[in-house]
């Protein structure tokens, strides 16, 4: 069983850096082990992402694809 | 779904080492458009991922700092003279090549939006709510008649080389 999104983030058509600078924003309203969904279809979000929450500490918990873009759930640090 | 087992995107060693590097220090000193996109594109990431970002705006970096109303910086004639040929502010920024007397950065802007990439405007506004602190040069805001006034708000005190050269030390250093 999945936890709960808290919330969920629409980054789709946005080009770099807007997916990560939106996603970082955005995850400040978050506590911490709360989840957070962002759909981006920019190519280079897949390894922006994994970077990010690489230098971030942040849980890059699931990433796939989903509605035609690709979806990441990460939960804050 | 499933977790998806793709290329892994980030080298090995940057596991290791990533905490070496928690500071970005932009030097911005162009005041051209295509190169002041990557200076807030480089801004807002390094920001975002938690690195602790400064801009050092110098020369023509500063002008992209002036207030959008305001046409004409300087005190004598030929401080003026600099505003009037080229003027400030993050909305009328020329590009390095094929300016075409502003046709080109406008086609550019239009491309931009059509691929839903944030303008330099919106980009500053974006670094300065990540907490990047915007600092100006003291010695060019002289040198060019520029004032406190003359700029947007929420800048840092106006440091010197040293400060900057300071804040460099431990500090990933980018000269755009």
């Amino acid at each position: 069983m999945s936890a709960q999104i808290t919330r969920t983030l629409d980054l789709k058509g946005l080009s770099c850096p807007l997916p990560i600078v939106k996603t970082a924003q955005a995850i400040r309203e978050l506590r911490s082990g709360e989840l957070i969904e962002a759909l981006a279809t920019d190519p280079g979000s897949v390894a922006d992402f994994e970077a990010w929450c690489t230098t971030t500490g942040n849980e890059l918990v699931e990433r796939g694809e989903a509605d035609e873009a690709f979806r990441f759930v990460i939960r804050k640090k | 779904m499933a977790v998806q087992e793709a290329e892994l995107a980030v080298p090995a060693h940057v596991h290791e080492e990533h905490s070496k590097h928690k500071k970005l220090v932009i030097i911005a000193w162009s005041g051209d458009l295509d190169k002041v996109w990557p200076q807030m594109i480089l801004a807002t990431t390094g920001a975002a991922m938690g690195m602790q970002t400064t801009i050092f705006f110098t020369f023509w970096g500063l002008f992209s700092l002036v207030k959008d109303g305001v046409h004409i910086t300087g005190e004598n004639w030929m401080q003026k003279m600099v505003a009037m040929m080229d003027r400030p502010g993050m909305e009328h920024l020329k590009l390095g090549k094929m300016n075409f007397a502003g046709a080109g950065p406008k086609m550019m802007r239009h491309l931009a939006k059509e691929h839903k990439v944030a303008s330099p405007g919106e980009l500053l506004e974006m670094a300065q709510d990540l907490g990047v602190r915007l600092v100006p040069c003291q010695m060019t805001m002289d040198l060019l008649g520029l004032t406190r006034e003359d700029m947007i708000e929420g800048l840092g005190e106006p440091v010197g080389a040293t400060a900057m050269l300071l804040e460099a030390q431990d500090a990933i250093t980018l000269f755009i």
